[in-house]
């Protein structure tokens, strides 16, 4: 077993589908078990963080992290695998891009907490108890990870060396970066370059097989997803359905579309561009039909044209919102001024 | 506008109200725009000076990225100019962009932004005066919000 590597895979601010993403690689597992042995992995077994502590740094030679960074947990875990680790992975959009827990970057810790621990129907707590961070009791002090305001990914906190998006990551990606390690440890062919995104540099239409219309794509209106039963075999885009495809980075075989859903961008921007958000809203916009009387339409009803679109943060930033230029909501100092 | 008096002093985001010196990005298209804001100047026509022009082929090249961007940077409003409707020297650049930033005025609200800070105008190359009145009002507009309340790092 001497010879044999060090892998960790730990979670952040995330749901454990990555976890279980990485056991969905059947029989691959074996391959991962004949060069590797598993020496943190909470959702898998009884690890503890002081035995990672005391390891000689750069004695693991992989760690996958799932989750975003939440919490001052999260993120002492992230620093503790980076000094220990030779290369560390993002694993999976919460760490790449904040992923879902990151739209909880239009707000804050305030009213989270309010919301949480006071506002929601089913919790009685008048004295409005919230977690504290440190607690004196007469046994000792108690001690709790200490909430942030902003999510953050993994590579706003730590040096990352590998990106793999998805949520989860694919079976085929995940075979790909465990085939790229096995390699390295058996054969010594050389990783990628670090600050490789492990999926494909080309856009989601690109593998998807939808038909779609060449030229002169318009769309009359926007329907949510659930709103009309979509053509099997014609784009979701084309149908008025917001389909994240075209601003999203392949590699998951688009498997939402393939079953009807329209992409809703796990897999992050492609390589040309940083913010996946603002480019799927250039392209939706673009989209909506433009007629003759165009030139005698009013700003008012554009903007009633373009309310179409229901929650454009939330669809345009549904996994990517801390990793986006502006990373979270703020806040006008000054009131509106009456119009 | 002076270069003199759009170097002289430093716009500082010191959060005070007394002495704000908004920076303002403005986009211009080449046909239309630019012209109108060149005419501006050659006309001599007085501006207030916190703004800086960059020059696009056309409105619609202003990719809502480029806006997202000027936000992080720390810009306190952003106007985009372009040609009138059906005056676009690519016949339908300026409908797309109109779309874009009825949308991105929405977006820009949702990341707690007031939408005032975003402002999409149409002057012509004739139009030297509605651009100082664009610049004037935006300025005023911009001045009334005070500085962008977005922090790079917070």
């Amino acid at each position: 077993m001497a010879d044999k590597i060090k892998i960790a895979q730990y979670w952040g601010a995330g749901c454990g589908g990555c976890d279980v993403a990485l056991l969905d690689i059947d029989a691959k597992i074996l391959d991962v078990h004949a060069i590797a042995d598993v020496v943190f992995w909470p959702i898998g077994f009884d690890g503890k963080l002081h035995d990672i502590e005391n390891m000689p740094d750069k004695s693991i030679t992989v760690s996958f992290y799932n989750g975003a960074i939440r919490n001052s947990e999260n993120e002492h875990i992230a620093k503790v695998l980076r000094d220990k680790s030779v290369v560390m992975i993002a694993f999976g959009s919460c760490a790449c891009y904040g992923g879902t827990p990151g739209l909880a970057n239009v707000t804050n810790k305030k009213e989270i907490f309010e919301t949480v621990y006071k506002k929601t129907q089913s919790t009685d707590n008048p004295e409005f108890v919230t977690p504290q961070p440190h607690l004196k009791v007469k046994e000792g002090e108690l001690e709790l990870p200490e909430f942030w305001d902003t999510v953050k990914t993994l590579d706003q906190v730590v040096d990352v060396d590998y990106f793999m998006p998805g949520c989860p990551p694919t079976t085929n990606l995940i075979a790909m970066a465990v085939d790229a390690v096995a390699d390295y440890v058996t054969k010594g062919t050389p990783l990628p370059p670090k600050g490789t995104v492990i999926a494909s540099d080309k856009t989601l239409c690109d593998e998807c097989k939808r038909e779609r219309v060449e030229k002169g794509r318009r769309i009359e209106k926007i329907y949510q997803a659930y709103e009309i039963t979509p053509d099997p075999k014609k784009c979701l885009l084309d149908q008025g359905i917001i389909c994240l495809g075209p601003a999203t980075r392949a590699g998951c075989g688009a498997m939402c579309p393939n079953a009807q859903m329209p992409c809703r961008g796990c897999m992050g921007p492609t390589k040309a561009v940083t913010d996946q958000g603002a480019s799927m809203l250039s392209a939706v916009s673009s989209l909506l039909n433009i007629t003759d009387s165009e030139s005698k339409m009013t700003e008012e009803q554009i903007m009633e044209l373009m309310m179409q679109v229901k929650d454009p943060l939330g669809t345009f930033y549904a996994f990517t919102l801390p990793k986006s230029p502006l990373r979270r909501a703020v806040t006008e100092r000054r009131k509106k001024k009456v119009n | 506008m002076s270069s003199e008096a759009a170097h002289a002093s430093t716009p500082g985001n010191d959060g005070g109200t007394e002495h704000f010196e908004p920076k303002i990005l403005v986009f211009c298209c080449n046909w239309c725009s630019y012209a109108g804001a060149d005419l501006a100047g050659v006309s001599r026509l007085q501006m207030p000076p916190y703004f800086r022009t960059i020059r696009v082929m056309c409105s619609a090249r202003v990719d809502p990225e480029f806006v997202m961007r000027a936000f992080q940077k720390g810009a306190d409003g952003v106007l985009v100019a372009g040609c009138h409707p059906a005056d676009c020297h690519y016949i339908g650049g300026n409908y797309r962009t109109r779309r874009r930033m009825a949308l991105m005025k929405m977006l820009i609200q949702q990341f707690g932004f007031d939408p005032d800070r975003l402002r999409l105008e149409w002057v012509s190359a004739g139009e030297g005066e509605k651009f100082q009145k664009t610049i004037i009002e935006f300025t005023n507009t911009i001045k009334e919000l005070g500085p962008t309340p977005f922090r790079e790092g917070e």
